[in-house]
């Protein structure tokens, strides 16, 4: 039985709890025992995307001090999860735990594909959904196959995804472009970051899709909120949340 | 562009965004050439084998970048043309004025170099009484503008065919409203003629510079490279040092790349090939540094230096297709652009590694594989480090970084917020202080956080 630690971002633990209820759903059902570690906090990408190593390497240590005592250390983001694997080496490569940690840090879907070889998931989620391919996740840790690189089309979110009964996964036009929510620089370029974000949303309608999903809580946090702010009917819901048996409300 | 004020990277894209239907069309007009690139890429098998090679041979020749050089320019010289040096971009123009003094010529030919563009040699040129003609569609298009290329591969993307239209019926007298291509391209062809007949002097730039052999290739798809310096006697080639290529048959890798990257064709039309000058002519070859050897020397920053100017990171990249490459300031602008701006000068370009939301497609598209976004990244911790963000960044940062550190005050904190902002009223949210709420709504505030759910659940549970 797979001892799991758990790390929720800081601002799905703050904003959307039941994201992290349904990792801990998903992750149980398949045989591991969770824990959450209460005193973790954030991973660090917010200062270290701006450029402020030194605000991000205590950051950083926090983490590898508090998941060094787990197995495995699953995360329902592929963006924090790429910042501790790809990024930590800049920061806290002389950290006596960084090589473990690192290594054994991974993003949810990836996780019960790679790890617990997960094929199929049973349930039932009978919607017209959008896969946004969330970019860290994709290009980073190669969650599924960018459209720039010509290799064979895989997607460990969508294998999954397909397994539900009555789901349709849609087609989109553009199939991986950045939803532009990037971190500070949906404030920083918030002209080109909104006109990013509404594009995609328009991607996902002109496909027909009803509810809009991806790996990545911040995503769906950017485009939700230009979704409600234009009063669209478009849903957002995170990976885990459908995996997990939520209906959308 | 030097003379023009250099604007933060979001006011000059504020700008262009308002345009909605013009910032979508021109989204749509490169995403267009980004496909295309995709369909051609995936022809061939072996295309991440290419790139992969292509990255390698790069490798190689930036580690021994010196002796290729010395070695071009004993073979070239061997071929009979004439080599030159030149450290800085007023070097490099002196060198041609020189030159073109030397012949008392006062016309010049020139077909697309980025890096005369980077050398402002046209109002250098024209200043000292020459006449200077792009026969680049596309750089003569912006030329007869008055303005910088936006692209590097297609200098005259942002402009509507609407828009040469009424250029063409200015300078060249073609019919009021016309917008019909051939009709347009024929007028043009037929006015660069002329140019060519009466010039005295070609100008090229340089695709790529084999040192084995000291010959060198460049690629246009109009063939005003070739017409350029076959009519005049006297052929003036300018290159950056990076264009260097060790053998002849590492050329096929990168011209397999090329073409197919920057706009989705099996190969540029035309690859015409210079060894030496003509019977009866001249070649000149000039190396320019301005800034390259030094980006060569950090461990950081010397991929950028293998980039073949194929545009592909321009065409994929988000942020560029939707603020245009004038919002750059910079010759160069798009991903690379970002790079190779503040190589030079980070204090004025500091916003341009910023101006990236790290979706990491630059990176996936490029022919030769440079890591592109995590070089912009790394430019953050650049301008970071050397203080050259705005305080306010800074501090929010530092103090972000001092509450993550307390899962106390982040718990503290966390609560106190969304306690307080579902009961403000909405003028104090949502107003010019709050970037993100102008065209988003924030987040359902939950009365509980994960964690304090998670612990009421353990203690239930127990
Ligand atoms: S960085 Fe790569 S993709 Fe961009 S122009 Fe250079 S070679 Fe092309």
């Amino acid at each position: 039985m797979p001892h799991v630690g758990l790390f929720i971002p800081c601002y799905i633990d703050q904003l959307y709890p039941d994201v992290g209820f349904a990792t801990i759903e998903l992750l149980e059902k398949h045989g591991c025992t969770v824990e959450f570690p209460a005193e973790q906090t954030c991973c660090g990408q917010p200062m270290a995307n701006t450029g402020c190593t030194d605000a991000a390497i205590p950051v950083a240590r926090k983490y590898l001090d508090i998941f060094r005592k787990y197995e495995y250390i699953v995360c329902p983001s592929g963006s924090c999860t790429a910042m501790i694997r790809q990024h930590y080496h800049d920061l806290v490569h002389d950290h006596p735990d960084f090589e473990r940690v690192t290594t054994h840090t991974y993003e949810l879907c990836e996780f019960l594909v790679d790890v617990l070889k997960v094929e199929t998931i049973k349930g039932s989620f009978p919607y017209r959904v959008g896969l946004h391919q969330s970019c860290h996740g994709l290009r980073e840790l190669r969650l599924g196959s960018a459209s720039e690189l010509m290799q064979p089309r895989f997607s460990k979110a969508g294998q999954l995804l397909k397994g539900l009964d009555g789901i349709q996964l849609v087609e989109l036009k553009r199939a991986d472009e950045c939803c532009g929510f990037g971190g500070t620089f949906a404030i920083a370029e918030e002209a080109v970051s909104c006109m990013m974000g509404l594009d995609r949303i328009h991607d996902h309608e002109q496909a027909g899709a009803e509810i809009m999903t991806a790996g990545d809580m911040s995503c769906l946090m950017h485009m939700y909120g230009m979704i409600t702010r234009q009063k669209k009917p478009l849903k957002v819901m995170h990976v885990a949340e459908i995996l997990a048996g939520r209906q959308p409300q | 562009m030097t003379a023009t004020k250099v604007r933060k990277h979001p006011v000059n894209a504020a700008v262009f965004v308002a345009d909605n239907d013009r910032a979508h069309w021109h989204d749509q007009a490169l995403w267009f050439v980004r496909s295309k690139r995709d369909k051609m890429a995936a022809t061939l098998p072996e295309w991440e084998e290419l790139r992969q090679r292509a990255s390698q041979i790069k490798l190689h020749t930036m580690s021994r970048l010196a002796d290729l050089l010395e070695e071009f320019e004993r073979n070239a010289t061997k071929l009979g043309a004439k080599v030159y040096w030149a450290r800085t971009p007023a070097e490099h123009n002196e060198i041609v004025l020189s030159i073109v003094k030397q012949h008392n010529a006062t016309k010049v030919v020139k077909s697309k170099s980025m890096l005369t563009e980077e050398c402002h040699l046209n109002p250098f040129l024209e200043r000292n009484g020459i006449t200077v003609t792009d026969t680049d569609l596309g750089e003569w298009i912006v030329q007869l503008l008055e303005e910088p290329p936006s692209h590097i591969v297609m200098p005259a993307i942002h402009i509507k065919r609407e828009e040469v239209g009424d250029l063409f019926h200015k300078h060249l007298g073609t019919d009021a409203g016309a917008t019909d291509p051939p009709y347009l391209v024929n007028a043009a062809r037929k006015r660069l003629r002329e140019e060519f007949v009466g010039a005295e002097i070609g100008l090229t730039g340089v695709n790529f510079a084999i040192a084995e052999t000291g010959g060198f290739v460049v690629c246009t798809n109009e063939g005003n490279a070739d017409l350029g310096v076959s009519l005049p006697k006297v052929h003036i080639a300018c290159m950056g040092i990076e264009k260097m290529i060790p053998r002849l048959k590492d050329l096929s890798i990168f011209l397999r790349l090329l073409g197919r990257s920057a706009t989705g064709q099996p190969i540029t039309t035309y690859s015409s090939h210079f060894h030496g000058p003509m019977p009866g002519g001249e070649m000149h070859i000039i190396l320019v540094d301005n800034g390259r050897s030094d980006i060569l020397g950090s461990e950081e920053f010397r991929r950028s230096l293998h980039c073949i100017r194929c545009g592909a990171c321009m065409n994929t990249c988000p942020v560029y297709r939707r603020s245009g490459g004038h919002s750059y300031q910079t010759t160069v602008p798009g991903p690379i652009g970002s790079i190779l701006a503040p190589s030079r000068d980070a204090k004025t370009y500091s916003t341009l590694p910023y101006a990236c939301s790290l979706c990491g497609s630059c990176s996936d598209v490029c022919p030769v594989k440079i890591d592109l976004h995590t070089q912009l990244l790394s430019w953050r911790k650049e301008i970071a480090h050397r203080k050259l963000l705005p305080w306010s960044k800074r501090m929010s940062m530092t103090l972000a970084g001092m509450m993550f550190q307390r899962t106390w005050l982040f718990t503290m904190i966390g609560r106190w917020g969304r306690w307080l902002l579902p009961k403000l009223p909405r003028f104090m949210v949502y107003n010019r202080f709050n970037d993100w709420g102008k065209q988003r709504e924030l987040p359902p505030m939950p009365k509980k956080s994960f964690r304090e759910l998670y612990a009421q659940r353990k203690k239930e549970r127990s």
